[in-house]
């Protein structure tokens, strides 16, 4: 019988550092949710994180959680709770799970960390609609539920040059929530504080970033699925020391990887680009699915989503709008098209791999002709794979496989 | 003696019907079979092995080497190797039309278009969702909700003079719809040409098609009214190669001879 490939993943030996760190962070959270002691914010994965900090919050990261989720897949199971009470099937799955979860009482930390029983509860719910509409009515429906204040930012969307009217509104918008965030928290804010937060935020971006460029070298130290895992604290602890201490570690891993010509994915035949969410609960699966055939995954959108280059803690307000509005999610195809092109060529990729997750269209860049017209200007060939970041039941493994497998050779018969 | 040379299987393991071709040095199509794949692909594609090798009048002792494909393609014993479907179609219909040509494959649970150019390298392809609107399933569906036997729909859908157009995706809805429109008094032959046509659309729906089309599968094997449909529907000529449901089984056989 046509046996499958075992598999023999090489292990990231930071891993072990980072987990102590997000372990850190989930229980300084969860004493904070039991003692009250610091005030806790939630916030959107590229939302004003470092306003928050700099002001004294904790913060908690829904998304993250959405992810966990998916992850464990507890998802699949958690999603349906909330389709029953009014939240579409069609809706962002991270949304569905969070809420569901929620509504059961079960969260994905109790099992990771002992002694957590629930999701720490907010002071303040803090969105920024640079990635998509659905955070803000995640944010209402919690907002409604703890009776807490809900405070948002706006932003353009579909934006193809960042321009200084943006800018201005969303600086603007930034400083607007400072006097509410001051009622909430008790604290003064202090320019100085947020300088500090930014500057150590800059350096995660800067080293995050060099983290990923490693998928550069042939062959690559590091793959998308490694990627995945290794950005929470790019996500959940920018703007902090800790965050810069643990990507420190990382990339000197990879460069040492790199200087033995360690790849990540043993005899590296291929090298393909992620675009969209990854399948959470399929990570492993879809880890070992090319990584048995000899095929890299080793770049993505995805995890770029953390790089905020255009960070400056000279200028924090109009630095912070421009990052937040730079980022990919934000911008129109065109400006999406020119980007991809720009990784296809810098990581040397061989092919790209679109995920259309059904539940987000917003990380779902296949949907307007994309893949067509990338592949005639750049021949480099692409597959599309229908999925879900969190809901299973959208997922059909052996239609995946199959794509894939056809996909490769497709590669080897070029 | 020719008897006695090796010869070349492809076993192409669907998630309905699982079919072998056997292969001489040649490359002539020697031996064929069809059977049902049901739950036991192994015995499936045991038993259509049996069947092409007693067509061939050879043993599997003559197996040079075989090769599988399909849904089941990692599921039987008989060969060590399998590759996709897609590679496999694509190979198999090259062999009959070396050209650059759109393949649409129409099997009993997905559907295919695949695009090759002219020296029979893969351009593109494309699946279907997970859904089984537009395939083999839809059919076998709708024929149970009519109560009409399979293999009549293509002399049925023959006899509409005014089709009727469905307009769900779903094949549920579907359903509901042609039951709707037998109530309205729809005739029977109008809906089933109905039924092709919205196989024809959520085919046309997946990708563009090149100047030389190619039509495959089971569903195009038993209801060849559907191409004659398609090719009114694209304005030209559209080819079918001589088993339009064993092309998957001859690619593999062609690249089990090609890795001998
Ligand atoms: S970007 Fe997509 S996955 Fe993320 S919160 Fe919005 S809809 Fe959900």
């Amino acid at each position: 019988m046509a046996e499958e490939k075992k598999v023999v993943r090489k292990k990231i030996e930071a891993t072990v550092q980072m987990n102590r760190y997000m372990s850190d962070y989930f229980y300084e959270l969860n004493e904070a949710d039991k003692t009250r002691n610091r005030k806790i914010a939630w916030c959107t994965s590229v939302g004003p994180a470092e306003i928050l900090r700099a002001m004294g919050f904790l913060v908690h990261f829904p998304e993250n959680h959405g992810a966990m989720l998916g992850a464990t897949r507890m998802s699949t199971d958690m999603i349906p709770i909330a389709n029953a009470s009014g939240y579409s099937p069609e809706i962002c799955s991270y949304l569905t799970a969070d809420v569901g979860a929620y509504m059961k009482g079960v969260t994905p930390l109790s099992r990771a960390y002992p002694g957590i029983d629930r999701v720490p509860r907010p002071d303040v719910l803090v969105y920024n609609t640079n990635q998509c509409r659905d955070v803000q009515d995640w944010f209402a429906w919690y907002a409604a539920e703890f009776k807490v204040p809900m405070l948002g930012i706006h932003t353009h969307r579909g934006v193809k040059d960042v321009g200084d009217a943006h800018v201005a509104s969303i600086a603007s918008q930034m400083k607007a929530l400072i006097p509410q965030l001051e009622a909430i928290s008790g604290n003064k804010f202090d320019m100085d504080k947020l300088r500090h937060v930014l500057a150590l935020s800059k350096e995660c971006s800067t080293l995050w970033k060099k983290v990923l460029d490693t998928a550069s070298a042939k062959p690559s130290p590091i793959t998308f699925f490694d990627g995945t895992i290794h950005m929470g604290p790019a996500v959940v602890l920018r703007g902090t020391q800790t965050a810069v201490d643990y990507y420190n570690l990382l990339l000197a891993e990879l460069e040492t990887r790199i200087q033995n010509k360690v790849a990540a994915v043993e005899g590296e035949r291929f090298r393909l680009y992620w675009d969209g969410m990854p399948m959470w609960g399929r990570l492993r699966d879809h880890s070992d699915l090319f990584a048995g055939a000899g095929v890299s995954v080793l770049a993505s959108t995805y995890c770029n989503s953390w790089i905020f280059s255009a960070f400056d803690p000279e200028d924090p307000f109009n630095s912070m709008a421009r990052a937040y509005t730079e980022l990919f999610i934000v911008r129109a195809d065109d400006a999406k098209e020119a980007y991809i092109r720009r990784m296809i060529e810098f990581f040397k990729v061989d092919g790209i791999i679109y995920h259309d997750a059904k539940t987000c269209p917003n990380n779902s860049n296949c949907r307007y002709g994309m893949p067509q017209r990338l592949e005639a200007l750049t021949g480099v060939p692409s597959l599309t794979i229908n999925g879900d970041l969190n809901d299973l039941r959208l997922v059909s493994d052996e239609q995946t496989k199959t794509n894939v497998e056809a996909f490769i050779e497709q590669l080897e018969e070029k | 003696m020719k008897d006695s040379q090796p010869v070349f299987a492809g076993i192409d393991v669907g998630a309905s019907r699982t079919k072998v071709v056997i292969l001489d040095r040649e490359q002539q199509i020697i031996g064929r079979a069809v059977v049902k794949s049901g739950t036991d692909f192994e015995a499936a594609s045991r038993q259509c092995l049996t069947l092409a090798l007693d067509m061939a009048g050879r043993t599997a002792g003559q197996i040079a080497k075989a090769m599988t494909t399909g849904y089941g393609r990692k599921n039987v014993a008989i060969s060590q190797e399998s590759k996709t479907e897609i590679s496999c179609h694509a190979r198999g219909c090259y062999y009959y039309f070396p050209r650059p040509i759109s393949i649409i494959d129409i099997g009993g649970q997905d559907n295919k278009i695949i695009k090759l150019d002219e020296s029979g390298k893969r351009l593109s392809f494309k699946m279907n969702r997970k859904c089984a609107a537009g395939t083999g399933a839809f059919l076998e569906e709708m024929s149970v909700r009519l109560d009409i036997p399979l293999e009549d729909l293509d002399g049925l859908a023959r006899q509409s003079l005014n089709m009727v157009e469905l307009g769900s995706f779903c094949t549920v809805f579907s359903a509901t719809e042609v039951l709707e429109k037998i109530r309205q008094g729809k005739k029977v032959p109008d809906i089933v040409k109905g039924l092709f046509f919205s196989v024809i659309k959520r085919v046309m729906e997946m990708d563009s098609l090149s100047e030389h089309v190619v039509m495959t599968g089971g569903v195009v094997a038993h209801n060849a009214f559907l191409v004659l449909m398609m090719e009114e529907m694209i304005g030209r000529r559209i080819l079918v190669p001589e088993y339009p449901q064993l092309t998957g089984a001859l690619g593999a056989a062609l690249y089990a001879m090609e890795k001998n």
